[in-house]
């Protein structure tokens, strides 16, 4: 492609670059989910999709949150809210570590000059019931994204396969753009006439949230909302497959998940919070699991998942 | 004889998986075809991160024809069973011949197998070696149900005969068809590469930028490594493991020095090294004179125009921001040390150590007060010896030792140097894990020993207490490892420790701890607060040594042995000396193991095991006839023979010498004592029939023989003892 070796400018070109490559390899351009969510994996068009035997390519921006990060926009590379770029493809298909490469090439990598490599990381997700195999991707010793292969979702083995790439956006965009400070990143194109800064967009934003999370959220409503969002998404799966008022067959897999990314995310909240012990910790993850699982078997019940009429 | 060249080739391998999955390939494809009659004159397998290969030389071209002659029934035998015996060989009945056997006729059958080409025993043995491959984590990818260690992409599987002929194996596994190419280097040397043989195959590799031999890629990348360092006058911190994985993430080394910025210079060289190796598996380059490191190097996987300068920048902004972070660990943590380290302390009263046996505050407790009782024996000073036990953990609530587990004890060592603590103080909070293996250097600072033994003595105490003892394989607590450790302390020491009193202590102080849990338990708010104010103080309930701590005593035994075991020492020697009176001080123990041991290998010492032996079986014979026991009242008086006399006159002067090298522990002297005894009882036991007629002879002869028994089990309880 012409011009896709130039370098880009700012974060959001970046961005773009991303979505117009996976969209030319096919991927459906998904938009991030309305919901807060610790990374792009929760959204359900990687936890759900993933599961079942009907093929998907998706690729999406999810805005991520992790409370416990915040820095209150000081730390060079820290952040409580940032981007990921995330793609899955089922099956995964045989040249994924090429059309990889050449989606850092679009954004500006020039594999002449670089050093990539792929250090095995296997990655598992211990509130998803999820883990797979697969390498942190470096870039001249820089861990650039996360390429894995989805062994098993909700406790539910992946047949067939997913390939999963993660691309934590910021630290990327950072290395691309030569940029030091988080917050000096350039947004938008740093030549149009309102030039905005990371910073500008985020830097105040970051201090609110950094204070909210770790010393005002009402930790009794917050525990009071982890027991509701779980009692509902209980609920929701407990009630049955078949709808009285249409007569339809309808699993509501999603709606339940949606409350189990609810639980998730509220207990991300206590923990930066502190008011979880280490072994209380272990109990919430273990709750969240569950949710997560149950939210899968549901899934695999629905059409989307797979299943067929008999 | 053809050759058989294989490459399994995939994407990236794991480093750490790669040099044992290269010898399993190996291992099991050799066995494989040897099982099936194909021999081989030799074989080496190679690994990348890529691919796996094995190239075998000289193999049989066919298997060869075995033959194999099977008895069959008799003739007058009923037509089913001749039937089956036909329908298991394979043949006909006129296939059969009858022989003459003393039963009657009986049909023979001679089977014959014939050989088969290597291609088709090949492609067996390689289809269940791939699907049956002992991955340490197999995954499937895509649609497939197959299970490598990351997608698996070709197979080549070629044989080559003599005439340099080459024929592709006929394999296919799961859609994968084993061809005769493969691929060089990802981004050096795109594209397909045709195989011939395996000479041909390493030499294209190298030509397409892959050095296929893992061993290699180390040595060259160590070599040019070291030839940087030297032409800059500074040397690499040697490390041959992370040179092991640095050759498995790498085809084509391209070594790269890079400078650490002056601002991280003055950071402790093991924060340096440690960030380095685990973050960015960075080599450390040191200045020989200061120890300090200066620089690092990095190996990359490729060449560059720009002689990799991008790439070193590249490496050089990571490392910035990764020693920025341990900068910032190790001043906060050197604001806290320097206030004697309170914070930390306080901290670990919320770190559990274990459900059962509270914090590592309290944990810490029990530590400070066993040191103080260990330290008189081994010449510590009980203050300095608590005051280090209760630092030796305080590094665990560091910044640094949270970012970098495996720093514990050595940032202890620091951050107290840096607070100007006592030096014994600060070595033994870096020296108090040692031992941690059977070829761990053992401290010797008495400060360090005492905290070291006060710390293993807790565990071990704590776990037996809540009795969660290692069982089988189990061991998660690593027990077996802290029993060595206080062996090893003990022992290489020679510190005279009686174990009892510590294990008594140690049991005591961990049930106080579960008084406190009880208290807790019932919620009573005021029993704990006194009991956990009576903790931090040091005072613990003192109990008596019990059936706990004897237990646990037994498991240091059965640890002796396995570390006297390793030193050529018996089981059963050993068991002959921990069957005897101070069996807890076990550097006695292995004193008197060791004098015995030594003592059973000379030819004297065997023959005296034999005397007493012998004269042992004739007392227990005789005291079980007699329903008395034969001890005092031997007298020369009633000797007959010159060789009676001869054994009295050597009791006399032999008993009281050993008696004497005994109470003054000298095993080695007592041993030798015992030698000079050998002579006399063997020239008595030649010449004397110890049951004689005559009941006067018989009793004393008797009474003498349990002077040899009196004297040689005060040394040690030969009886069991075998031979």
């Amino acid at each position: 492609m012409q011009g896709t070796s130039d370098k880009p400018r700012s974060f959001q070109q970046i961005i773009l670059r991303l979505q117009t490559y996976w969209a030319s390899h096919g991927c459906a351009m998904m938009q991030p989910y309305d919901m807060e969510v610790g990374a792009g994996t929760f959204h359900p068009a990687t936890t759900l999709r993933s599961l079942g035997t009907r093929p998907w390519a998706a690729a999406y921006v999810q805005p991520s949150r992790r409370p416990t990060d915040g820095r209150y926009g000081e730390n060079p590379n820290r952040l409580q809210h940032y981007y990921q770029y995330q793609v899955l493809i089922k099956p995964s298909p045989p040249n994924l570590q090429a059309l990889y490469l050449g989606s850092l090439e679009a954004i500006g990598i020039d594999m002449a000059l670089h050093d990539i490599r792929f250090v095995e990381d296997d990655w598992e997700s211990p509130t998803l019931g999820a883990w797979g195999l697969g390498w942190e991707v470096w870039c001249d010793g820089m861990e650039v994204s996360q390429f894995t292969y989805f062994q098993q979702v909700g406790g539910h083995d992946c047949t067939p396969v997913s390939g999963e790439l993660t691309y934590g956006l910021e630290r990327l965009a950072m290395y691309v753009l030569g940029v030091d400070h988080v917050m000096d990143m350039p947004y938008n194109d740093p030549d149009a006439p309102i030039p905005l800064s990371y910073g500008d967009v985020f830097r105040q934003t970051e201090a609110e949230y950094s204070r909210w999370n770790f010393d005002q959220a009402d930790t009794e409503v917050l525990l009071r909302h982890f027991e509701e969002a779980e009692a509902e998404c209980r609920a929701t799966l407990d009630a049955p497959f078949d709808d009285p008022k249409t007569g339809k067959r309808i699993v509501m897999a999603h709606p339940a998940y949606d409350q189990c990314i609810k639980a998730s995310h509220i207990f991300n909240l206590l923990d930066a919070r502190g008011v979880i012990s280490v072994t209380e910790r272990q109990a919430y993850i273990g709750r969240v699991r569950a949710l997560a699982k149950a939210c899968a078997d549901a899934f695999v019940q629905t059409e989307a998942g797979g299943w067929a009429a008999a | 004889m053809p050759d058989l060249l294989i490459e399994l080739f995939s994407e990236e391998i794991p480093a750490r998986m790669q040099t044992r999955a290269a010898e399993d390939l190996r291992a099991r494809m050799t066995d494989g075809l040897v099982e099936a009659g194909l021999t081989y004159a030799g074989a080496a397998a190679f690994s990348t991160p890529r691919r796996l290969a094995l190239t075998v030389q000289g193999l049989l071209a066919d298997s060869p024809t075995t033959r194999e002659e099977r008895k069959g029934p008799r003739v007058d035998a009923p037509d089913k069973a001749i039937e089956g015996f036909l329908r298991g060989a394979g043949l006909t009945r006129d296939d059969l011949e009858v022989r003459d056997e003393k039963k009657g006729q009986v049909y023979y059958a001679s089977i014959t197998k014939p050989g088969r080409p290597a291609a088709a025993i090949v492609a067996e043995v390689l289809e269940q070696v791939i699907r049956n491959f002992p991955w340490p984590k197999s995954m499937r990818w895509g649609a497939g149900s197959l299970r490598w260690v990351r997608p698996l992409h070709s197979i080549i599987c070629i044989l080559t005969d003599d005439a340099g002929e080459v024929s592709v194996v006929d394999l296919d596994i799961d859609g994968i068809r084993a061809g005769n190419t493969t691929e060089g280097h990802r981004f050096m040397a795109p594209g397909t590469i045709k195989v011939s043989s395996f000479d041909q195959y390493q030499s294209a590799l190298k030509k397409h930028h892959v050095i296929l031999d893992a061993k290699e890629r180390a040595d060259a990348i160590w070599q040019e490594a070291t030839n940087q360092a030297f032409a800059a006058g500074l040397e690499v911190a040697e490390d041959a493991g992370l040179l092991a994985e640095v050759a498995g993430l790498v085809e084509w080394p391209v070594v790269l020095m890079g400078q650490i910025d002056e601002t991280f210079l003055d950071l402790p060289p093991e924060v340096l090294q440690t960030s380095m190796k685990e973050h960015q598996k960075f080599f450390s380059v040191r200045n020989a004179k200061t120890g300090r490191i200066e620089r690092f190097i990095t190996v990359a996987n490729r060449e560059t125009v720009d002689q990799g300068a991008t790439i070193l920048a590249g490496n050089q902004k990571v490392l910035f921001a990764r020693l920025s972070d341990a900068k910032f660990f190790w001043e906060n943590d050197l604001r806290v040390a320097a206030t004697g380290g309170h914070a930390w302390l306080d901290a670990l009263d919320n770190v559990t150590f274990h459900n059962k046996l509270g914090s590592q505050a309290e944990r810490i407790n029990r530590i400070a007060a066993l040191a103080r009782e260990v330290a008189p024996a081994v010449g510590a000073d009980p203050d300095l010896a608590e005051q280090a036990a209760r630092w030796a953990k305080a590094d665990l609530s560091s910044e640094m030792v949270y970012e970098f587990p495996e720093l514990q004890g050595l940032m202890g060592r620091r951050y107290a140097e840096k607070a100007d603590m006592p030096t014994e103080v600060a070595a033994a909070a870096q020296q108090h894990y040692s031992p941690l293996g059977p070829s761990d250097d053992v401290p010797t600072a008495p400060v360090s020993v005492a905290v070291a033994l006060a710390d293993k003595l807790d565990l071990l105490t704590g776990f037996w207490v809540i009795d969660e003892k290692p069982t089988g394989s189990k061991d998660p607590f690593a027990l077996r490892r802290a029993a060595l450790g206080v062996i090893r302390l003990v022992v290489e020491n020679g510190v005279t420790l009686p174990l009892r009193p510590q294990l008594g202590s140690g049991t005591a102080f961990n049930r106080f701890q579960l008084m406190i849990n009880d208290a807790v338990a019932s919620g009573d708010v005021q029993a704990v607060d006194d009991l956990k104010k009576q903790g931090a103080e040091g005072v613990f309930v003192k109990g008596k040594f019990d059936e706990v701590d004897e237990n646990l005593l037994s498991f240091f035994h059965d640890r002796l042995k396995v570390y006297l075991k390793d030193q050529g020492i018996r089981h059963d020697v050993i068991d002959a000396c921990i069957a005897m009176d101070g069996n807890d001080d076990l550097a006695l123990l292995v004193k008197r193991a060791t004098a015995l041991s030594d003592f059973l290998k000379t030819d004297d010492g065997e023959n005296l095991l034999q005397g007493f032996k012998r004269a042992n079986n004739i007392l227990s014979q005789a005291e079980a006839a007699d329903g008395v026991e034969y001890s005092y009242g031997a007298n020369v008086k009633f000797a007959e023979t010159d060789e009676e006399c001869a054994l009295f006159g050597a009791l006399d002067t032999g008993v009281p010498a050993i008696t004497e090298a005994l109470k003054a522990e000298d095993f080695a002297a007592a041993m030798g004592a015992m030698a000079a005894l050998r002579a006399p009882i063997d020239a008595f036991f030649e010449a004397v029939q110890v049951n004689s007629d005559n009941q006067v002879l018989r009793r004393n002869r008797l009474n003498l023989l349990s002077r040899i028994r009196s004297i040689c089990l005060d040394a040690a309880d030969l009886t069991r003892v075998e031979g």
